[in-house]
């Protein structure tokens, strides 16, 4: 019987769960000392002076330094198309771009010591004029990086041209806010190096171990082998911590200059404004078509606030543009692009990365258009469905979807959620004016997975003992990678799961490694893994055939071990072959680069219920149906945990979560008593199910789940509370759905 | 996010609490569940010298009936009046929301005392104590005893009647006899009020608004127009008349003047009929 498909428990849990997991907080170390950041309180202004002499004569404090001490070359952006002038200083040089951005580094014994030398630091500041909103930040004679000359990181795309829609009945436009949001994983950010035999020993809590190491290696001039990069348990990182900060490579800096251990690990309130944000993204969406329900061409123009150093959140405009027109067989989209500085936290990615802002306009936009036609909105979307017949699909910008089959997921979704059903009950609820209204809500997403493909690394290894050391170069911060990689190798070796070691982030231990983000981690590394198990059986039939005087195409593996066909008396086991390699100084190893063919897009309809209080605007979430489809699932109780996970970001996005600052860049949210992502109280019981389409880009057929969840539910919540009140002459409802914000529209209707 | 250096003093009894807050005055703070100081202390919001941790005093925990009041002390948990059988037979509204407040772990922590001496008019206890008429008792090694009633406790945000050398000790409540409502807005369960209602019926019907001022507030002209005989809808319109509430991050004041109209009336219409 297979291992693969069923509900195997996570390895990575009794660990967790009962002597608790490795954060960097938790690392011995003898003699450390403790970084500590004088953060901006100023989102702009000219550094005038900076004055650390009493901070450094508090007992316990050995330096406090400032751009200038530490000479280090800025981090110039990595990504393709971002402006490189665009350059962002270890610590705050000359001028500061956002508050929280950290000016001064105080090193002493401990943290009380300080936190309270941090109070005697003195900053003398020139404020600049602020830039919060990116749209002004456009076109403002304002510059936030002079040598730039411009706030402009890049722009991709062309505005539509005005006979873009001709031909249309009908056209709705549609100016959309794809709010600001704080990632908050459990873990804040955190580091700590030291020196061992001349060597780096640097643990960071990271998504990508191998890049944080490039990097590293890069700054401080050390060949690749002075240069060690541990990710233990990491708590979390829902793409922040894909990007490395400068804040963590300056603890490495520390431990050298000192030569002692260094540690950092900031606070909530320093993560909420040091961490980079997700989203925040401007949207002009337009949209026509017929009155038939025929939805013919969309625009989407996108001003991305960029923050004030572009990182990758400056670049994920090219995401949502590879997917705008979704799910939906359009035949013309136009989409521009521009990101823009402004002085704020810098923009990363966050969970969905660029995908979710494109599921948002185009679920809203169809949403709109069939509302306007006068058309149910699950009936304009079946209208429109890219045909399964017609993959692999290349869309109308030019991606081209591997699998699908979207009719089939909505069918699913309108069934679970009894969709007519809530209709009627819907109806009889307008007809009462009930205080209560019910909204339906529905979104049919198709997302992007590995969209920028790479390989990935995988090896196995059959050790003496008989037991197996999978190494994979896809780190995890959670998701359980070292259950799937051990049933995977399991699947193929025929090792029980307890006999099978997976090591993930520890560079001098896994050699390659790209890292995970874009859910990419089980069509990439998981695939390598794969095929390195299949190699070492391969190995290890050549090898048995030899013992086994066979040819090895006679040779099989069964329960016990090898075997010649039609005689599996005379046997030899994995251990045995492991350990005769052993006696010879050879290992029965593979290691695998899997590099696969292309990306994967997962799609499903998800359907949300709320009932909205019309006096006070007061959203409560009654109801979760999810269908989602990532190819082939091989471990039920991974993926639903994904997806639950993800469903709850989805949904903090429609109704509760914005980072907001106010009009001199002052975050107004930076603490978790005002920015209020939910908890499980404010969340129904999801129901999931879902469909199965393999992709053919990878042997195992499966697509990535990490990220659907948070891209198929934020539009169902949304277009669900729209629908709510769209007999009260509602069109449209930015997120967050606030109780003020919608008592804001509903007092005037 | 680490407080400033202090000294801590465990107080073992109530006179010897009086007697370190006598000594130490002003520089001293009473730390009780700290789920209101010690988050101040750790954005050195607050920075008091001396800590005078009452947490411990067994004798500040009871919840007794004495007469026809209820006597409640003031280190008493949130999860004592939650789960005291006697408060929920006899004065239900301070069982039912103290029950409301925040998550399990702060209930299990912050006191009754601690919320009332906190003064944070977005707090949901100073309400429901307002509302039912109750009396804070406050001794202090230099003056004894005084007895100070909820209407004249409340100065400020986060000010009080107390002196810095005295504790509140005990707060009485005479038990009411008809029904009550409690309505507290906010977008997660486990948050404070956005605006809360808290409307006890006895002889009349008396009600105090959260978070709709600098202090928990009585909704003085409801109440008199309920005794003139208005309906709930009439009598809940004026629920914001006088009051200037604040705006933040979770609602502008005009918003906080519409869901004080709003919840008044659903608060008449639960306690009274529609
Ligand atoms: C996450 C979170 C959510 C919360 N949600 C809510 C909510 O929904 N509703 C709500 O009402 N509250 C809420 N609170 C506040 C909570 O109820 C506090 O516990 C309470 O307000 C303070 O009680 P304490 O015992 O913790 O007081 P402490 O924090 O110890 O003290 C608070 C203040 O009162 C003084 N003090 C304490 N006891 C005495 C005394 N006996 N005599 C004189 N002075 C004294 C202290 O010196 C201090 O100034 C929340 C708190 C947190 C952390």
């Amino acid at each position: 019987m297979s291992i693969l498909g069923n509900k195997v428990h996570r390895i990575e849990d009794p660990r967790l769960l009962t002597t608790g997991g490795t954060y960097i907080a938790d690392l011995q170390l003898d003699n450390a000392l403790v970084m500590h950041f004088v953060c901006s309180d100023i989102a702009h202004a000219r550094i005038k002076h900076v004055d650390v002499t009493a901070a450094t004569k508090v007992p316990g404090i050995v330096g406090a330094f400032t751009a200038n001490d530490i000479r280090l070359p800025p981090m110039v952006p990595t990504l393709p198309l971002i402006n490189k002038d665009m350059k962002r200083p270890h610590l705050a040089h000359e001028v500061v771009r956002f508050v929280g951005e950290p000016v001064v580094c105080i090193v002493g014994e401990s943290p009380e010591t300080c936190e309270d030398a941090s109070e005697l630091v003195a900053i003398d500041y020139d404020p600049l004029p602020v830039l919060v909103d990116p749209e002004q930040a456009l076109s403002s004679n304002t510059v936030i990086h002079e040598v730039a000359g411009t706030n402009l990181v890049l722009e991709i795309g062309a505005h539509p041209d005005p006979s873009f829609f001709d031909g249309c009945e009908v056209v709705v436009k549609q100016r959309m806010l794809n709010q600001r949001l704080a990632p908050c994983p459990l873990e804040t950010r955190g580091a700590a190096a030291y020196r061992e035999g001349g060597r780096l020993i640097f643990h960071v809590s990271t998504q990508a171990p191998h890049a944080v190491k490039e990097i590293l290696k890069g700054m401080l001039g050390l060949p690749d082998d002075q240069v060690r990069v541990i990710a233990s348990d990491v708590g979390g990182g829902f793409g922040s911590k894909a990007t490395v900060y400068p804040e963590e490579l300056l603890v490495a800096w520390m431990a050298i200059h000192f030569d002692r251990p260094v540690r950092w690990v900031e606070s909530r309130s320093e993560s909420m404004v040091g961490l980079g944000h997700g989203r925040g993204q401007i949207q002009q969406v337009s949209i026509g078509g017929n009155k038939d329900g025929k939805i013919i061409a969309y625009a989407l123009e996108i001003v991305q606030d960029a923050g004030a150093y572009p990182a990758i959140g400056s670049f994920l405009p090219q995401l949502t543009h590879m997917m705008a027109p979704g799910t939906y067989a359009i035949e013309r989209t136009a989409f521009w692009a521009a990101s823009v500085t402004t002085n704020t936290v810098p923009v990363v990615a966050y969970r969905g990365a660029g995908r979710p802002e494109a599921a948002a306009a185009i679920e809203r936009a169809v949403d709109m258009f069939a509302h306007e036609i006068g058309m149910d909105p699950a009936e304009v979307r079946r209208r429109n469905f890219i045909d399964p017949s017609s993959f692999p699909y290349t869309s109308s910008v030019g991606t081209t979807y591997d699998s699908g089959n979207y009719e089939e997921a909505l069918d699913k979704v309108l069934e679970i959620g009894g969709y007519r059903a809530l209709r009627e009950e819907q109806a009889r609820r307008r007809v009462r004016s009930s205080r209560l209204q019910l909204g339906i809500g529905l979104s049919t997403y198709v997302e992007i997975t590995n969209g920028l493909p790479s390989s990935e690394f995988g090896a196995v290894e059959v050790l003496p003992d008989g037991s197996v050391l999978v190494r994979a170069g896809t780190s995890p911060h959670g998701q359980g990678h070292h259950t799937a990689f051990a049933m995977i190798a399991s699947e193929v070796l025929g090792v029980p799961l307890d006999s099978i070691k997976v090591i993930t982030g520890d560079t001098d231990i896994v050699p390659r490694g790209v890292g995970t983000f874009g859910s990419r981690s089980l069509q990439t590394g998981g695939v390598a893994v794969e095929m390195a198990s299949v190699k070492v059986v391969e190995q290890a039939k050549e090898l048995a055939a030899n013992l086994l005087e066979a040819d090895p195409a006679d040779v099989l593996l069964g329960r016990g071990g090898f075997h010649v066909a039609g005689a599996p008396a005379v046997k030899f086991s994995l251990k045995e072959i492991a350990s005769l390699q052993a006696q010879r100084g050879e290992r029965l190893l593979a290691e695998v680069d899997f590099r696969p063919d292309g990306p994967t897009f997962p799609f499903g309809a998800h359907l949300a219920v709320v009932e909205v209080d019309v006096e006070t605007g007061k959203v409560v979430l009654k109801a979760f149906f999810a269908v989602d489809d990532a190819g082939r699932i091989l471990n039920p109780l991974l993926a639903e945990g994904q997806v639950h996970g993800g469903i709850a970001q989805g949904v903090a996005q429609a109704l509760f979560e914005e980072m907001v600052y106010d009009e001199s860049g002052n975050p107004l949210t930076s603490t978790l008593a005002e920015y209020p992502f939910p908890s499980a109280v404010e969340l129904p019981s999801f129901v999931l199910a879902e469909t199965e389409t393999p992709s053919p880009v990878n042997p195992l057929g499966v697509k990535g789940i990490g990220e659907s969840g948070t891209i198929g539910s934020t539009p169902a919540v949304q277009n669900a509370v729209v629908d709510a009140l769209a007999h009260l002459g509602v069109r449209h409802l930015d997120m967050p759905m606030t109780p003020e914000r919608l008592w804001s529209v509903l007092r005037y209707s | 996010m680490i407080p400033a250096a202090f000294e801590y003093k465990r107080a073992g009894s109530v006179d010897e609490a009086l007697s370190l807050l006598r000594e130490y005055g002003d520089d001293a703070k009473v730390l009780a569940g700290g789920h209101s100081l010690l988050p101040l202390m750790k954005l050195r919001l607050a920075t008091p010298s001396v800590l005078v941790d009452v947490g411990r005093i067994g004798e500040l925990s009871y919840i007794s009936l004495d007469g026809n009041e209820v006597a409640i002390g003031a280190l008493s948990r949130h999860r004592d009046l939650q789960t005291s059988e006697l408060l929920i037979s006899r004065v239900p509204i301070l069982a039912h929301v103290a029950g409301l407040i925040g998550d399990p772990q702060v209930r299990h922590r912050g006191t009754i005392g601690g919320s009332l001496s906190h003064g944070d008019p977005a707090s949901d206890l100073p309400a429901v104590i307002l509302a039912l008429g109750g009396t804070l008792v406050v001794r202090s090694a230099a003056r004894g005893e005084r007895r100070i009633e909820a209407g004249n406790f409340w100065r400020g945000f986060l000010e009080t009647a107390l002196e810095p050398d005295e504790l509140l000790c005990e707060i009485r409540v005479p038990i009411p006899e008809g029904a009550f409502s409690y309505q507290k807005f906010n977008r997660r369960a486990q948050d404070w009020a956005i605006v809360g209602v808290a409307a006890q019926a006895n002889h009349s019907v008396a009600v105090s608004l959260v978070n709709m001022a600098a202090t928990p507030v009585r909704a003085r002209a409801v109440e008199e127009a309920l005794s003139q005989g208005a309906s709930p809808a009439d009598a809940a319109s004026l629920a914001a008349v006088d009051l200037d509430p604040p705006s933040d991050i979770n609602g502008s004041s005009e918003y906080r003047r519409h869901l004080a109209t709003v919840l008044v009336r659903r608060s008449l219409e639960e306690i009274l009929g529609g």
